[in-house]
């Protein structure tokens, strides 16, 4: 065990950390937007899925990463647009909608893998871009300076969605939708229309986080690719209380221990794969179970608004 | 009165207890989601340069086309009948049970387990202990959330997701330690599946030379006991009550949470049957894969026989017969079957977002009945 210890190890495990964090940071903070304005969107890893898809195949057939970062936007926004239809627009039961969403985005990634690629294919990701003079601090620098341009990216969008829910009027109409739609809606705010910003933002993050994992972190495609990552960014959000800072800690912690689990495997510890597979769904479990600040749940989080009704 | 004038003339002559137009209701909505979906489908293969008609007829031929086709179809939509009857049980109670695919497996795992272990018992014996076991498996797997949410107030959409990836690495410990067939170790191939299980605890077929096993029947005979269950008890009254009306149960004494923890301990025992009748009906061992999606595929049934145990029988013979018409038509018209798996995710989408319509529609009625009653006062 005395290996698993080194300073080498350490650092390999925090630099893992960093990659495996990124997916999770961006889908969990957009999914923080959404959840603040009153909507849950469980479909997160179909977005996920087809965006990472997206990315990967833009990139493959243009050669350009950029564009395949944009076409994953794209993706994410088309489905958020569908996510607000049928949830804000339909009032449908989001737990459910939810569900469709994901299984539509899990289906299509693998329906045009199959048809559009065929054999397995991979693609020159983003490059680490080594930050001058930061890069070159002893131990810690290589770690934290030495990362792909999406890898910076999840980790600015913590204080950028920060501002955005705590010191912008649209994060204070967002917050005021989720948490008392009438009352918002009779200051004459479209909650509808807030909440359709507020799902596609979460979305287009979402398929960013797709494409961090096929055009950045893996560089590759096949189904299922997110195994399931777009539900623990779910439970990010819960884990986090509604708080970018928040999510940021827990995705650290969540990418921390399967960093850890990753590295006790290559090193060749003895321990089962399943089980050091299951360690992170199981801590999910127990972060869930520990009393998060549930006051800061937003009041009105899984209710369709509709006027006259209180 | 003036607003609803379609249903004027037929109001006098309705029977009571028994509202047909409601039944029309919850039959036409789902079905024009399946309609929606294949014709979306249709647009998708077009633009992805693929013959829709083809595919389709490839589909329907392999799902209705031959004798053995049929059975298949029958034989998977009685793993989603039996999952769908759990759902139907949670979301009654307003609780959304995503984690049928790890309850399958609990169930699975547990029925692989007994009959190795008690393999001298006769199968009338050893076949409804085993079914009980699995049952109980499921149960358990369905519990853990359920006690989590009661207590805790634990997100049971995200508890259950997490237990579905425990549940499966959990079988794949077991697939490559205790549980691993002995003729494979043997052989020198490890492959990830559990020995043959003893004759006596398959389940008899019901068609010779096909799949078709007794599990089928079972599954309908349950679908009744759950109907009876949820609308003639006191305990499926008090489920249903939690779910219309979480505040008015309370008020009335009703205490929600300990329902709704139960309502997914059976949700998660009927999941955990689906697992038993797939490894003791049709495979006779474990191996990986087992759960084929039913868990998924079970909410999309549930939704489409309306959440009702009867309605879920039509459902689950029509997706049954969604995925086995999905294997022929990747063989024979090259269209992968995820293409399935997608229009599954749309009508998912389209039952959803048409609850508003009927609940719309539902309190309209109401309105004018209650006018109508005022009327004639």
């Amino acid at each position: 065990m005395k290996s698993v210890f080194s300073v080498a190890v350490v650092t390999g495990i925090l630099n893992t950390m960093m990659g495996l964090a990124t997916p999770f940071l961006y889908a969990a903070l957009g999914e923080t937007i959404a959840q603040t304005s009153g909507v849950v969107n469980l479909g997160v890893d179909g977005i996920m899925l087809f965006s990472a898809f997206a990315a990967f195949y833009a990139t493959l057939t243009t050669g350009s990463l950029w564009l395949g970062l944009l076409a994953a936007a794209l993706v994410g926004l088309l489905m958020g647009l569908l996510m607000s239809f049928v949830s804000v627009t339909l009032k449908a039961e989001q737990g459910v909608s939810g569900i469709g969403l994901y299984m539509f985005g899990l289906g299509m990634s693998s329906l045009l893998l199959k048809i559009l690629i065929g054999t397995v294919k991979t693609v020159v990701g983003f490059p680490p871009v080594p930050i001058p003079l930061l890069s070159d601090i002893p131990v810690l620098g290589p770690v934290l300076f030495r990362n792909s341009i999406l890898v910076y990216g999840a980790f600015l969008c913590v204080p950028l969605v920060w501002w955005l829910l705590e010191r912008t009027t649209l994060g204070l109409k967002i917050k005021s939708v989720g948490q008392n739609p009438a009352a918002a809606d009779s200051l004459g705010i479209s909650v509808d229309g807030i909440r359709y910003v507020s799902v596609c933002a979460g979305a287009v993050l979402a398929g960013i986080a797709g494409a961090s994992l096929s055009i950045s972190l893996l560089d590759l495609f096949q189904d299922n690719l997110t195994a399931g990552q777009g539900f623990i960014a779910v439970a990010l959000v819960y884990f986090g209380a509604w708080s970018p800072v928040g999510v940021l800690g827990g995705a650290l912690l969540f990418s921390a221990v399967n960093s850890f689990q990753l590295w006790v495997q290559v090193l060749g510890v003895k321990i089962p794969a399943s089980v050091a597979v299951m360690l992170p769904y199981v801590l999910t479990i127990a972060a869930l179970t520990v009393t998060v600040n549930r006051m800061r749940q937003p009041a009105a989080l899984n209710k369709p608004f509709e006027r006259g009704e209180s | 009165m003036t607003t609803d004038k379609a249903t004027g003339p037929t109001r006098g002559n309705r029977v009571p207890g028994v509202d047909w137009s409601r039944i029309a209701l919850n039959v036409v909505l789902p079905v024009a989601g399946v309609v929606f979906a294949l014709l979306l489908g249709a647009g998708m293969l077009l633009i992805l340069k693929a013959n829709p008609l083809a595919a389709y007829a490839s589909l329907v031929r392999g799902a209705v086309g031959s004798r053995f086709g049929l059975t298949q179809t029958l034989v998977k939509a009685t793993p989603l009948l039996l999952v769908g009857l759990g759902i139907c049980i949670a979301f009654r109670a307003n609780v959304i049970n995503i984690g049928g695919e790890g309850q399958i497996i609990a169930g699975a795992l547990m029925s692989t387990w007994f009959p190795l272990f008690f393999h001298t018992w006769p199968g009338w014996l050893l076949i409804p202990a085993t079914m009980i076991v699995g049952f109980i498996a499921g149960a358990f797997w369905g519990f853990i959330p359920g006690i989590l949410k009661a207590r805790l107030n634990v997100n049971e959409i995200l508890s259950t997701i997490m237990l579905n990836a425990i549940a499966l690495q959990l079988m794949n410990l077991l697939l490559q330690g205790p549980l691993m067939d002995p003729a494979g170790v043997a052989a020198h191939t490890f492959l990830a599946q559990s020995a043959q299980l003893p004759q006596a605890v398959w389940l008899p077929r019901l068609v010779p030379r096909t799949l078709l096993h007794a599990g089928a029947i079972v599954a309908v005979v349950l679908a009744v006991v759950v109907y009876v269950f949820l609308w003639r008890t006191t305990i499926g009254y008090d489920i249903r009550a939690v779910g219309l009306n979480p505040d008015a149960a309370r008020y009335s004494g009703i205490n929600v949470p300990t329902f709704q923890a139960l309502s997914l301990t059976l949700a998660g025992g009927f999941a955990g049957l689906a697992g038993v009748v797939e490894v003791i009906g049709v495979q006779h061992r474990l191996l990986e894969g087992l759960t084929s999606g039913y868990g998924f595929t079970g909410i999309v049934a549930a939704l489409m026989g309306s959440l009702h145990p009867i309605g879920l029988i039509p459902a689950s013979i029509l997706f049954g017969g969604l995925l086995v018409g999905a294997d022929t038509m990747q063989r024979a018209a090259q269209v992968p079957s995820s293409l399935v798996d997608a229009l599954l995710g749309l009508v998912v989408l389209f039952v959803s977002g048409s609850a508003l319509w009927s609940r719309r529609w539902a309190s309209k009625r109401r309105t004018a009945e209650q006018m109508d009653q005022e009327g004639t006062a």
